[in-house]
């Protein structure tokens, strides 16, 4: 593989980008070929993109500058409710309950914002949810990294966690006294994402088809071209970021952070970045799964998802932008594709059922994060070590008693 | 003042469950740095084998009396989540104490996805009835009330807490264990055998679970494979909040966190005025661990920890 792709682009430029241009054709036919399976193949792949967003963002987090961070889902939830809130006709539902409770001040945010939001609520372009999904979330990762910046290793770890399941529970609840989140029944009909005022959801009546000048193909195909640019800019970003200065930064606070302080760098604002940058990702891709889905509630943001893109992250291989792909596509894409192929199996081989597909395929997906692991325990495809010190583990005591030190 | 009384008296029974599970955690964290995560659903497999156990004793013997069925099933669970748990460490932790260190992480997931899994295909995937075999007979205690169940809960939490700081304090393996917590390589140069002080971690942090888990199931009279998802997390949360890897800090951190929630469940309506309900419960334990932990970074009794991620 790494004889025929290269990505070296400083000492083979051309090799480097020929490797890039054919991937991307691969990538850009792919769903065109899929499709012939049926749609929910490239249904697979599209869920499979956000997760790998996911995980790119979450990287940044835990994988660059080393901070565990257990509740990211939370980000993924700020912007998919964000989404939901601003281009659906849930903010009439949410008006309506102001003016339920507290007349007065209902009354004037009408006159504010006009009958129309009251009757049809507010539908934004997603030019302008985009934006404001990275922003928002990043905001919260900010307000998330400023309490939690004196915590260190398993400490950041609960306190994430326990701020990703205070999330989850406001969505759950904050359909009363006022009604922003519609609560466990979640939020409906949010709108399908135009872009140059084609809906990638199709046209009603279409069956979800999609026309772009003399060509039609499915809705599913639409959303992937759209993830698939998402993803790339991502990746194009991560990438830039690795190996700028605030990446170098990063690396820095992850290995010693009181060595990365005396050498000159504010520690505090490098990990409020490297919070609020990760989320910002996830806030996109939240939006982009509220508007794929059309409807969002609290179940989908649990403590389970948040584990399943840092299992992606570690699986695949931490801190390297390569593996954290691999990683999240065989991890979202690999239960989909057991659920589909364990039961016609199981029919050739035994000629009946003997487990049922839901269980098997927890069984083999449980069982493959434990194997993995215990056979490439830095993931599958790790970083090269070139950032590592020479003498590294010189400050480390050799693990004679076969124990991890204190 | 009576609600005050009875919600302090929840939250004890509460507390003392969470500070059993905490345990557990913060014990394989004081001789291995790990997260044992796969620790909630081994009181899972604690409570489903007590069912078991009594279903079984049910038809054997049905005239025994309900204390002596749980003392037996309480028993029974103790080696089965004993067992569990040292498979766990053998299969999922011995080849990774040298890797990175979220690989353990990792591989902890996947073993509570498998048992789990395991659980459902051997007692299904609807919750289960436990049955009750104290009477139901409350006992007044002041204005408040509480049940022989979860009297028993209280007696049996103290009577398993004293035993382990017996355990820790006075024996010869308590203090390997001390001995490796406190530095594992010098303990290993002392003679300590690292391997048999974390085989019998493991298996006294199942033990405690298996408590929890056959007294979770007596009291809730409900059990199912996903249970051990909540009070895994928020026992994991206690121990943090104690400070992890400190034995006396699990169990006041496990006490203080089942208080502040029973304690929070029953005032956050006055508080806020009514604007948030009973059923932000879940959310006291959290704030709670995040302010404490602001003001102080390693929790109640802790000391510093490894800074890597």
């Amino acid at each position: 593989m790494a004889s025929f792709f290269d990505f070296d682009v400083k000492n083979t430029p051309g090799k480097a980008y020929s490797s890039m241009a054919l991937i991307l054709v691969v990538l850009l036919i792919f769903p065109f070929f899929a499709a012939q399976f049926g749609n929910s193949w490239v249904r697979i792949i599209d869920i499979a993109l956000l997760y790998i967003m996911l995980a790119l963002g979450l990287n940044i987090v835990v994988g660059f500058a080393g901070l565990l961070d257990l509740g990211y889902i939370a980000f993924y939830a700020v912007g998919a409710y964000m989404t939901a809130l601003l281009a659906s006709p849930q903010f009439a539902a949410l008006l309506e309950s102001v003016i339920n409770q507290y007349p007065v001040f209902g009354e004037f945010l009408v006159g504010v914002m006009g009958p129309e939001i009251l009757a049809n609520g507010i539908h934004l372009s997603v030019w302008l949810i985009v934006p404001l999904a990275a922003v928002v979330a990043g905001l919260f990762g900010a307000l998330l990294g400023a309490p939690t910046l004196k915590l260190r290793g398993d400490y950041l770890a609960i306190v994430t966690l326990g701020f990703g399941e205070i999330i989850r529970i406001f969505m759950n609840n904050l359909n009363e006294p006022i009604n922003f989140t519609n609560g466990p029944q979640g939020v409906n009909l949010i709108d399908p994402i135009r872009v140059f005022g084609v809906s990638l959801g199709g046209e009603p009546g279409s069956r979800a088809t999609v026309f772009v000048g003399g060509f039609s193909m499915p809705s599913v195909n639409a959303y992937y071209f759209l993830f698939l640019f998402l993803c790339i800019a991502i990746v194009f970003v991560t990438i830039r970021l690795q190996h700028s200065r605030l990446g170098r930064a990063w690396v820095a606070i992850r290995e010693d952070e009181i060595a990365a302080k005396a050498m000159g760098i504010n520690t505090r604002n490098v990990k409020l970045l490297a919070f609020s940058m990760g989320a910002s990702f996830a806030g996109v891709a939240g939006a982009m799964f509220a508007s794929f889905q059309g409807f969002v509630s609290p179940e989908s943001f649990s403590l389970t998802e948040s584990i399943a893109v840092l299992a992606m992250v570690v699986l695949g291989g931490i801190g390297h932008v390569p593996g954290v792909i691999m990683g999240g596509l065989i991890l979202a894409a690999l239960p989909e594709v057991l659920r589909h192929a364990v039961e016609p199996a199981q029919q050739a081989v035994f000629g009946r059922i003997i487990i049922e597909a839901e269980v098997l395929r927890q069984l083999l997906y449980g069982l493959a994060m434990v194997l993995i692991m215990l056979n490439r325990p830095s993931g599958l495809w790790p970083a090269p070590k070139s950032e590592d010190r020479p003498d590294g583990d010189i400050d480390k005591p050799a693990p004679a008693s076969g124990v991890i030190p204190a | 003042m009576d609600t005050f009384i009875q919600q302090l008296i929840n939250g004890l029974v509460l507390g003392s469950m969470y500070a059993l599970v905490a345990l557990g955690y913060t014990m394989v964290y004081g001789v291995l740095n790990l997260i044992n995560f796969a620790h909630g659903d081994v009181l899972m497999i604690g409570a489903m084998a007590g069912l078991t156990i009594l279903k079984i004793l049910n038809s054997v013997a049905p005239d025994l009396p309900g204390y002596v069925k749980l003392g037996i099933a309480i028993a029974g669970a103790i080696p089965v989540c004993m067992l569990v748990n040292v498979i766990i460490e053998r299969v999922a932790y011995r080849r990774l104490r040298n890797a990175p260190r979220l690989a353990p992480l990792i591989t902890a997931i996947g073993i509570s996805i498998l048992l789990q899994t395991f659980a459902m295909m051997i007692w299904g995937r609807s919750p289960l009835p436990f049955p009750q075999l104290l009477s139901s007979e409350p006992i007044k205690l002041g204005g408040a009330l509480i049940s022989q169940t979860q009297l028993l809960l209280l007696v049996l939490a103290a009577v398993s807490m004293i035993a382990l700081v017996l355990l820790v304090e006075k024996t010869k393996i308590g203090r390997a264990m001390r001995a490796t917590s406190e530095n594992p390589r010098i303990a290993g140069l002392m003679g300590v055998d690292s391997n048999k002080v974390i085989v019998a971690t493991f298996a006294i942090g199942a033990a405690l679970a298996a408590v929890a888990g056959v007294m979770w199931g007596a009291n809730y009279a409900s059990i199912q494979f996903a249970m051990g998802f909540m009070p895994g997390l928020k026992a994991f949360s206690a121990a943090v909040l104690g400070g992890i890897g400190n034995i006396y800090g699990a169990m006041i951190g496990g006490i203080l966190l089942g208080i502040i929630e029973s304690l929070g469940a029953g005032y956050i309506g006055d508080l806020t005025g009514g604007f948030l309900g009973s059923h932000y419960q879940d959310i006291f334990a959290f704030v709670v661990l995040i302010i404490v932990l602001t003001i102080r970074p390693s929790g109640i009794m802790g000391e510093r920890v490894a800074d890597r991620a």
